[in-house]
């Protein structure tokens, strides 16, 4: 009796399943595949190799450092990094006097602890970095976590750094509606091929580096996306280094535990 | 087979065998215990103080407002700290005091650093059982010997915060601190 | 269970001798998990899995413990304080990647642990009762997996709160008001997430207690074997300790080197970028999907494109049928009547087995995927399969299929003859 019931009950699925199939193939076979300028005109992310990358990846210090020259220099007019704090700065071999001034260049907002009251004083390097008054339109995002909330994070953020271009005319040919519209910025390295910030970096030199490395617009968008990977999973150094003792001893113990269970299980047949 | 475990022939003949054989499991269960405690260090290691409190274990406060016979009150390791600029009488009273009579004997010169010896820095809570004592605030109560007053438990303490009656069993301690300037303090 | 052969616990030492009258513990660990639990001695490495599922809840609930002394589970800070668990919490990051992928790992074992369920008819009489609680504990799993991916409060745990909690509100009539209370809301926002967080809390407690009612039922027939025949005699089965203590344990290496993988290379490879992002409840993120443990369902869900012969609402069918695609599984005790459990003597079953493996892999790939074509054709073909399998295909080739010979008993099948077993064994 239940088998009947159950026979019934998947014929009603399958019905209902194939009443939609049936649906969607006629809209299928009138529409074809989806076609849009997205899928016809975005590009993947360009390969972008850092230290950070792979099993044994190590940040390159002074590769991060540079990043937070061109993020200082550079990003840090619109964006915000609301999860770093002045003091991570040290593990980038930033001194700690260093450190301090650069953390009271900052106003921070923050209740006094004595009344509770809300104020504006220098910032201390336990501060995190302050939010970013935004004057245009929009907000631009937090770059804290940027790397990791892209796809291929780091390959991505210099890919749009370096990726902005006139619209192709085979674009326009073949999409007459897809013009980007006023005041975005065509990219074909973002996902929807047109977004509002113009590009960042416009000419070589436009940072100074500290350490003298020639910044040209390539080297600039490395840098800061090797700092983005950094500002997005600081302990990745550490990560690595713990794995690695750790998947070494536990590697040795399962060989060990094999072998034991051999020993165990010697002359039983199973 | 379920009982005849002991009854593997090839062990028994080879003596050899079977202590290597014993070696190795006793390595293996070892290093299951081993990775065990590896583990448990974490799991341990994540209740202590994580970085960003660490990082708020030093405070600079600037003093340079304070003038004497004033104090202010500042927060080290989010609990309050007394800033005091003594005045000469104060400073002269607290070393008139005999130490030999005190509850915890200490001179004014071991609770201040040398040659600024008007500045009484102190942490803010009472020995006793942890209340902040009355004084260091503008029109506060410095109880009868001229330096903090514990209005919990009554606890009076002079002007080297040295406690002189009531029940708090020690002075209000002194935190590690250094003058990084004239006018500027680090605690901690 | 008890074999006769079975050993049963006999304290030695005095202190044991009154422990054992007032507290009986030592001789349930010894007849539950140590030389007095006879195990058949065939089971293959696909038997590991329930130890393996047992050991990830034990690391779900230690790791998720402690990140609750961390987390903060309301929306102003929920984020933040799961940034700050990854950045200034002593191992914070391990602790918080061990927890995120730990759910994942549970996943895949307990998968493995169903189809192995499938295939060798672990749920068949007399093992009725340890298949339905299984199926309770994986229903508790996924409860329990939603709520803890809203906890980080991104973008994918928003819209999947809205999403999932959208579902309720294809129920006819009570749906929108059923949807509100359990949000606490008209939206995703404080109410549920700090219910959430405390049912997150609980439900991994539930689950501990239906697995021991799970490892309880399982005691009573004992486990089932890969032949599918029932134990007969003492030269079927090897003790518990050591035998699969030792397989068991070895096993937790490799799983721990896999996992490990995974926690401390390649943590992120199995979340979304998208919750990364703090939630937004005014913007959708463009590309929408659950975690990957949830797909082959989601799958199903989106097959549902048009409203069944212009009456029923795709919508509601949609979520009736992803809700069936596992209650079905409660009936299939009944629905294979099959005399012969194990997929290896049953050649017509074992075919479809490995279309529905095929299936649910199809199902998942294309739930990951957007809702588009072709990926929903497919996954309208997949889950008519689905259905097929369980409610009209193991039905029907339980009864026509013609099985394989089976072995008199275990001891045959390991080791060739059952009589001539005794001598032939020890060598």
């Amino acid at each position: 009796m239940i088998r009947i019931f159950s026979i019934l009950a998947g014929l009603f699925f399958a019905g209902a399943l194939a009443w939609s199939l049936l649906w969607d193939t006629i809209g299928f076979a009138q529409e074809g595949l989806p076609k849009t300028v997205e899928k016809a005109f975005y590009e993947h992310p360009k390969e972008l190799h850092l230290a950070s990358d792979g099993w044994f990846g190590k940040f390159d210090k002074k590769q991060v450092k540079r990043g937070f020259e061109v993020y200082q220099q550079v990003c840090a007019s619109c964006h915000s990094l609301k999860h770093v704090s002045f003091r991570d700065l040290a593990a980038l071999e930033y001194s700690e006097a260093e450190i301090k001034e650069l953390a009271a260049a900052a106003t921070v907002n923050a209740p006094d602890p004595l009344t509770g009251e809300m104020k504006d004083r220098p910032g201390l390097p336990a501060d995190h970095f302050p939010p970013v008054v935004y004057a245009g339109q929009g907000h631009p995002p937090d770059l804290s976590l940027l790397a990791k909330a892209r796809h291929d994070g780091a390959a991505y953020t210099y890919s749009l750094l370096t990726g902005y271009q006139a619209q192709p005319a085979e674009l326009l040919k073949q999409f007459p509606d897809a013009k980007t519209p006023e005041g975005l910025h065509y990219n074909p390295y973002f996902p929807n091929l047109n977004l509002a910030m113009p590009a960042p970096l416009t000419s070589d030199g436009q940072v100074t580096y500290s350490d003298g490395t020639n910044a040209t617009i390539d080297q600039m968008a490395k840098d800061v996306s090797a700092f983005l990977v950094w500002t997005a999973e600081p302990k990745l150094d550490k990560r690595h280094q713990v794995g690695f003792w750790w998947l070494g001893f536990l590697i040795y113990a399962t060989i060990l535990g094999y072998l034991a269970y051999r020993n165990v299980w010697a002359g039983k047949k199973h | 087979m379920a009982q005849d475990a002991g009854t593997d022939t090839a062990a028994v003949i080879d003596g050899e065998g079977v202590r290597r054989r014993d070696f190795i499991n006793i390595a293996a269960v070892s290093a299951a215990g081993v990775g065990g405690l590896a583990v448990i260090y974490p799991l341990i290691s994540q209740m202590a103080p994580s970085a960003d409190v660490l990082a708020e274990s030093s405070t600079e406060v600037d003093i340079a407002q304070v003038q004497p016979g004033m104090a202010m009150k500042a927060v080290f390791r989010k609990q309050p700290v007394f800033i005091r600029n003594l005045t000469p009488k104060e400073i002269q009273e607290a070393e008139a005091v005999d130490v030999g009579s005190l509850r915890d004997p200490q001179t004014l010169a071991e609770r201040t650093k040398e040659g600024k010896t008007n500045w009484l820095i102190t942490m803010g809570v009472c020995t006793h059982l942890g209340c902040i004592p009355l004084g260091a605030g503008e029109g506060e109560v410095k109880g009868e010997y001229g330096g903090y007053f514990c209005p919990c438990h009554g606890s009076v303490y002079d002007t080297a915060a040295r406690i002189r009656k009531g029940p708090a069993p020690t002075n209000l301690q002194v935190p590690d601190y250094e003058f990084t300037s004239d006018t500027v303090i680090k605690i901690g | 269970m008890s074999f006769p052969w079975a050993k049963q616990y006999t304290p030695k030492h005095p202190f044991m001798v009154w422990m054992d009258e007032k507290l009986p513990l030592p001789r349930l660990v010894y007849s539950a998990v140590g030389g007095g639990y006879e195990v058949p001695r065939n089971i293959n490495y696909f038997w590991n899995f329930g130890f393996l599922a047992g050991f990830c809840l034990v690391i779900q609930i230690v790791t998720g413990v402690i990140l609750a002394m961390h987390y903060g589970g309301n929306t102003q800070v929920a984020f933040d304080s799961t940034e700050h668990i990854m950045r200034d919490v002593n191992y914070g990051w391990m602790l918080r990647y061990g927890h995120a992928n730990g759910a994942s790992a549970f996943f895949v074992i307990v998968y493995l642990h169903i189809f192995r369920g499938f295939y060798f008819g672990s749920y068949k009489a007399p093992r009725e009762m340890i298949w339905l609680l299984g199926v309770v504990i994986f229903l508790l799993m996924m409860a329990t997996a939603f709520m803890g991916y809203v906890l980080p409060w991104g973008q994918m745990s928003y819209w999947g709160a809205q999403v999932i909690t959208g579902l309720f509100s294809a129920i006819p009539m009570v749906g929108e008001p059923i949807r509100e209370w359990l949000l606490g809301g008209f939206a995703p926002d404080n109410a549920a997430l700090n219910r959430f967080f405390s049912l997150h809390f609980l439900l991994p407690f539930v689950i501990l207690g239906v697995v021991i009612l799970h490892i309880w039922a399982l005691h009573i027939p004992g486990s089932s074997n890969p032949t599918g025949v029932e134990v007969k005699s003492e030269s079927d089965t090897l003790p518990f300790y050591p035998y699969f203590i030792a397989k068991d344990g070895w096993t937790i290496g490799l799983f721990l080197i896999i996992y490990s993988l995974f926690v401390f290379f390649m943590p992120n490879a199995l979340g979304h970028p998208d919750n990364y992002i703090p939630a937004n409840p005014l913007q959708t993120p463009a590309h929408i999907v659950p975690e990957w443990y949830f797909w082959p369902f989601y799958a199903i869900l989106r097959s549902f494109t048009q409203d069944w012969l212009f009456i029923i609402p795709a919508k509601l069918m949609g979520v009736l049928a992803m809700f069936s695609a596992i209650l079905v599984w409660f009936f299939l005790p009944w629905l294979d009547k099959s005399p012969v459990r194990s997929g290896n003597y049953r050649p017509l079953y074992r075919k479809f087995f490995w279309v529905l493996v095929l299936d649910v892999l199809v199902l998942g790939y294309c739930g990951g995927m957007p809702a588009e074509q072709p990926y929903v054709l497919v996954a309208q073909i997949a889950s008519i399969y689905y259905f097929l399998h369980f409610l009209v295909i193991v039905p029907i080739v339980s009864s026509i299929e013609r099985p394989e010979p089976l072995p008199y008993s275990i001891t045959e099948a390991v080791l060739g003859s059952d009589k001539a077993a005794a001598p032939g064994d020890k060598a």
